[in-house]
């Protein structure tokens, strides 16, 4: 065993340097000259500032924007510290909501939003990505049918007209990757900022 | 279920065909010595590493010589992580001020990237600092993948050796895989991932204000060079809590498709090494052919229960046309979420691309019976070759008691020593997983971190311990597995589940390299054909069935036929 002293330290502190600081590093400087959009988070400025990043969602509540799905996000309780509290969209702690599918609060939680969009768009079947929370909490994306059933709302309390909103989110479809791969998609910050670049 | 949907699944079974040889004709020129096309580039680096060891890569090792360097090298990785972590809130790289994290979690999380399970107590952009992620974790992602596939080489050169004293050194295999296989490899699929979207930056968290004015604090750090390894060496620890779920680790649809086919690259190539060291491709295909069984059997299962839509909301009025969504991901909907589901519990990575916690209860058994099965099927690299021969040999054994003759596989006599190891390696992992389990869910204590009611929360503890012991890492996320019971019990069962199955695999090795070659004769049980391949699965399905059957009906089973009644707790 003493033998394999001198192998297990040498060959492990080696090998750390060059798994753990070498090759990350290379790909820190390959990526930051070759892909520096993507590699520092593909974010998205406006006036200067950033507000957000390309592939995270972030949440809006107000009837101007589409919204998002629900996030199951939390953060810490600035009252007390061994505590959280819901924070949609915190982008410094994703998570889902690790329910159950036959948890009450999880059934409760959808009767809810499902009661709310019911209120805002009688009659629509209700599609099920936007009354479940991501895995993430983080999810950038709606499908196309969640961002449609929201068209009359956002069209109403921006007094534009509903076909021409419309048309905007279809036009902002995301199709499967070469026809096949992933599900067609809406990314909601992309909608939104193309919305409030529509007036 | 779509057409699309299988037509997906179609694409990825046919990639993991397509490179399977290739694959494999790497890792049998590695475990044999010879050149690779990288060796005039890293060859020096090579001979570097072993000057610096004072090691001397032609001088074999016997079976406990080998096992021995193995533990020497996996104690001083142990101790080196624990330090890391303890100390990181001293060392650089460090710009969110991480504090040190705490001794059980250290254990724990130093355990678990050694074992390759890389269950993960904490979640990763709230604790560990980039100096831990690269130097610490990523580092144990190279190292625990270069010694599990060094195990497998070690235990195939049994097969493939006579009258041999020696299963190859270990320091060479470590080295020359780390060198000529993983690193290479993952340095071309970081870049990929990068170019999709995966952060790679030493720069500090980024605030922004969102459309409507509020905070935003986005994590980033050094992801995509931790995401390549995590999935190639079947490793599975995320960078971010939510793992290959979170954007940035899996941003679209293309990185999730090359994401499943790295963790399933090793597993598959090694089926085609094993082949071409014993001497007869068929024989790696049937292996191959096997576990292509068991994985569409789970694939199935896991589609068809996620693409229906949970009967609780449907009732609702949610439209079940997508499927169950809760804790799954718009870009990929629910047949790449049931796909990369059993990818990665066929596989030991643990890696998720959705809340397993959430799929309904038949598909979230998929992952489950996957794991109890001993992640034979392509496997954790490594693990997964030498767990799935351990089977065969059960299977040869088997078949060689209903013909009244002496087992023989790929002309190696099968007697009782190997026959005992086997069923030790065999017998250990659902004692660790069975036996931590009945003991959390009967006391106070364990039960509180329990977040879920009724059967699903036995399934939840359950699914803690079935994924340690297997060296998984996956979760029913909704454990608060961060206690001092949970942290402790998890790590030994990573480690009961590594070791007890590493060292028999090693014995049978030296034991079968020592023993001469039969050739076939006529009455020899042909190992390369459909029923070999089928007798195999039914051994792996009914061992499995009858050691795990009354757990699963206590948690999964139960929860479905409560679902349907409308039950919800």
């Amino acid at each position: 065993m003493l033998r394999e002293i001198r192998p297990a330290v040498t060959i492990l502190l080696a090998l750390t340097v060059l798994t753990g600081v070498a090759y990350p590093l290379l790909v820190t400087g390959i990526a930051q000259a070759v892909f520096p959009h993507q590699a520092n988070g593909s974010l998205i400025e406006r006036d200067g500032r950033v507000i957000g990043s390309a592939l995270l969602g972030q949440n809006f509540s107000t009837p101007r924007y589409f919204h998002g799905r629900p996030s199951a996000t939390t953060d810490t309780d600035p009252n007390d510290a061994t505590k959280t509290i819901p924070a949609p969209y915190n982008a410094a702690n994703s998570s889902g909501s690790n329910l159950a599918p036959t948890a009450r609060a999880l059934v409760d939680r959808v009767q809810m939003d499902v009661t709310a969009l019911r209120r805002e768009a009688p009659g629509a079947p209700v599609p099920a990505d936007l009354v479940t929370t991501s895995a993430s909490g983080l999810d950038p994306d709606i499908s196309p049918a969640a961002a449609l059933l929201q068209v009359g709302r956002v069209a109403a309390a921006r007094g534009l007209p509903q076909a021409r909103v419309r048309a905007l989110v279809q036009r902002s479809v995301a199709q499967r990757t070469l026809g096949v791969l992933g599900e067609p998609r809406v990314n909601v910050l992309a909608l939104n900022l193309a919305l409030d670049a529509l007036q | 279920m779509t057409i699309n949907g299988w037509i997906q699944i179609a694409l990825f079974v046919a990639i993991i065909i397509a490179i399977t040889t290739p694959v494999g004709a790497v890792l049998a020129a590695i475990a044999e010595g010879r050149h690779t096309v990288l060796t005039p580039v890293l060859g020096p680096v090579e001979r570097g590493l072993y000057r610096l060891g004072g090691i001397d890569p032609a001088r074999e090792q016997s079976w406990i010589g080998y096992a021995v360097s193995m533990l020497a090298f996996k104690l001083a990785g142990f101790i080196l992580l624990y330090a890391v972590l303890r100390l990181h809130g001293w060392l650089p790289f460090n710009p969110a001020g991480q504090p040190a994290v705490p001794p059980d979690l250290s254990f724990n999380t130093a355990v678990s990237f050694l074992t390759n399970t890389n269950w993960q107590s904490y979640g990763g952009e709230t604790t560990m600092s980039y100096f831990s992620q690269m130097a610490g974790l990523t580092v144990q992602n190279f190292l625990s993948a270069a010694a599990g596939i060094a195990i497998a080489m070690a235990f195939v050169r049994g097969f493939a050796r006579r009258s041999a004293g020696t299963i190859g050194n270990f320091w060479a295999d470590l080295v020359r895989i780390t060198l000529y296989v993983l690193l290479p490899f993952s340095l071309v699929i970081a870049l990929v991932f990068v170019w999709q979207g995966v952060p790679q930056t030493l720069g500090p968290s980024i605030d922004a204000t969102t459309l409507e004015g509020a905070g935003q604090t986005i994590a980033l750090g050094p992801v995509a060079s931790q995401e390549a390894i995590k999935l190639l060496g079947t490793n599975g620890g995320g960078f971010f809590n939510a793992n290959s779920a979170h954007p940035f680790e899996n941003p679209t649809a293309l990185t999730n498709l090359i994401q499943l086919v790295a963790i399933f690259t090793l597993g598959a190539g090694l089926t085609a090494m094993f082949g071409r060291m014993v001497g007869d491709r068929r024989q790696g295909w049937a292996v191959f052919t096997a576990m292509g069984l068991l994985f569409l059997a789970g694939v199935a299962i896991a589609y068809w229960s996620e693409a229906q839509g949970n009967p609780l909301l449907t009732a609702l009025g949610v439209d079940p046309s997508q499927g169950n969504m809760e804790g799954k991901e718009v870009r990929f909907g629910a047949a790449l979420s049931a796909l990369f589901a059993t990818v990665t519990t066929d596989a030991s990575c643990g890696a998720v691309n959705a809340m397993h916690e959430s799929f309904l209860p038949l598909g979230g058994a998929v992952p489950l019976v996957n794991m109890m099965l001993g992640e034979i099927i392509y496997g954790g690299v490594g693990s997964g070759l030498y767990g799935f021969l351990l089977f065969a040999i059960v299977a040869v054994f088997v078949a060689g008691l209903m013909v009244g003759r002496t087992p023989e596989y790929l002309g190696k006599k099968i007697e009782a020593k190997e026959v005992k190891m086997t069923m030790l390696a065999i017998l250990c992992l659902p004692l660790a997983m069975l036996g931590f389990t009945a003991v959390a869910v009967v006391l106070p204590g364990p039960v509180a971190a329990i977040s879920a009611s009724g059967p699903h929360g036995f399934t939840e503890a359950l699914y803690a311990y079935v994924s340690g012991a297997a060296n998984n890492g996956s979760a029913f996320a909704g454990l608060s597995a961060n206690t001092l019971w949970w942290n402790t019990s998890l790590g030994f069962d990573m480690l009961i589940g590594r070791f007890f199955v590493i060292i028999p695999a090693l014995a049978i090795a030296g034991s079968l390299a020592a023993k001469k070659t039969v050739p076939p004769s006529s009455g020899t049980f042909p190992t390369d054909g459909p029923l070999f391949v089928l007798l195999v699965a039914g051994v792996i399905l009914i061992v499995g069935g009858l050691t795990f059957f009354p757990a699963l009906a206590l948690g999964p089973i139960v929860e479905h036929l409560a679902m349907v009644a409308g039950t919800t707790w």
